[in-house]
């Protein structure tokens, strides 16, 4: 019941997200407006305890939601292959620089610190 | 013989068939990289696409047959997103007292990672819709399709630049970092874990997650942090260039 409660609490958020990304014409897309409404409402224990468990489940099987957009990638065989060869040096190349850069960075900024998971007491257990 | 062609062809076509196919291959392809010790080259979203693609063209099953059954799956990428919210919320601490470093660290992370892709489409003389959907393609792919969408892009191209950009980081993130000499310590772990959330969203904050626990948290507050800050900056990139 919690994980159904939480899951209503996703979908909720989500609709008024998409609804405030419209009326106010946001930049953003609905869902990531729904995220921030989530760090906010995370505050109060009715909507935290319910979400916690369903958040976990969608994260932990995160990966499996990209495998329907992945397969569509057989509808682009034309372009693939026509741009397939750059394309692909595009994608690795930046995808190097992204993550070479983004770790050295912060690497750098964070030097002389002591990071740890950032978890409040308690709830390390539940990360 | 031939009932089962007839058969073949009735469930083939129902949205059973779709949702089912996804489920169990992918659950097969898990199966296989924890068989593989969790190598990134046994990545299962990698295999599972290849798999279903090739078994979709092989039995002649268009995408939009097979996409009215997985769509129940991909539906589930927005509230997904917003469950993001959780781990963000989950270390509050450490975000409020480093969040000027993390802002600044996703800033000029994503701005490489977009960036880069841009200016080398454009210098390898990719078409402009191209170009435009290699943009996003470091943020989660139903964020990424809106964000293409807005500027001028193809959104299912987008979509799949971006879960191809996800299995390139998963893939090649540890062999990277050991080359860049990021360290395993705790400074090295966030380093590491907010790259690949950075670089590669969601597959990538997978692999993280798959391979330590501290890894996979900054891996999901730094996928969170692109989110906001792509969604934002690059529609307003676009605006002025």
């Amino acid at each position: 019941m919690k994980a159904l409660q939480g899951f209503a609490w996703l979908l909720v958020l989500q609709s008024a997200g998409e609804a405030l990304a419209r009326l106010l014409k946001l930049p953003f897309p609905g869902p990531v407006v729904g995220m921030v409404l989530l760090l906010v409402a995370l505050r109060w224990s009715l909507v935290r305890d319910s979400v916690a468990a369903v958040a976990e489940f969608l994260l932990a099987h995160l990966s499996l939601l990209f495998v329907p957009v992945g397969v569509g990638v057989m509808t682009h065989l034309g372009l693939l292959g026509q741009y397939g060869l750059r394309m692909a040096v595009v994608i690795v190349l930046s995808t190097w620089v992204g993550l070479g850069v983004t770790a050295l960075v912060l690497r750098a900024l964070m030097r002389g610190d002591r990071p740890d998971a950032g978890l409040a007491a308690g709830e390390r257990d539940a990360a | 013989m031939t009932d089962f062609v007839q058969l073949w062809v009735y469930l083939s076509s129902t949205p059973l068939f779709g949702l089912t196919a996804t489920l169990v291959v992918y659950v097969l392809a898990q199966a296989f990289y924890a068989r593989m010790d969790q190598a990134p080259w046994a990545n299962p979203v990698l295999w599972s696409v290849v798999t279903l693609a090739a078994g979709l063209t092989a039995t002649g099953t268009a995408y939009p047959t097979y996409f009215s059954g997985a769509q129940f799956i991909h539906f589930l990428l927005g509230p997904a997103v917003v469950a993001l919210a959780w781990p963000l919320w989950q270390r509050r601490i450490a975000l409020r007292a480093r969040w000027g470093r993390f802002l600044l660290a996703s800033l000029i992370g994503g701005t490489a990672a977009s960036g880069s892709a841009v200016g080398l489409a454009w210098a390898l003389g990719l078409p402009v819709e191209i170009v435009l959907s290699l943009a996003p393609k470091s943020v989660t792919a139903p964020v990424a399709m809106g964000v293409a969408e807005k500027i001028g892009g193809i959104p299912a191209l987008a979509a799949v630049f971006a879960v191809v950009t996800g299995m390139v980081g998963a893939l090649s993130g540890k062999y990277l970092f050991d080359a860049l000499r990021i360290d395993t310590d705790a400074t090295g772990w966030m380093a590491r874990g907010f790259a690949l959330g950075t670089a590669a969203h969601g597959i990538g904050a997978a692999r993280a997650l798959q391979v330590n626990a501290d890894d996979g948290a900054w891996a999901a507050l730094a996928l969170g942090l692109q989110v906001v800050l792509a969604s934002l900056l690059i529609p307003l990139a676009a605006r002025m260039l």
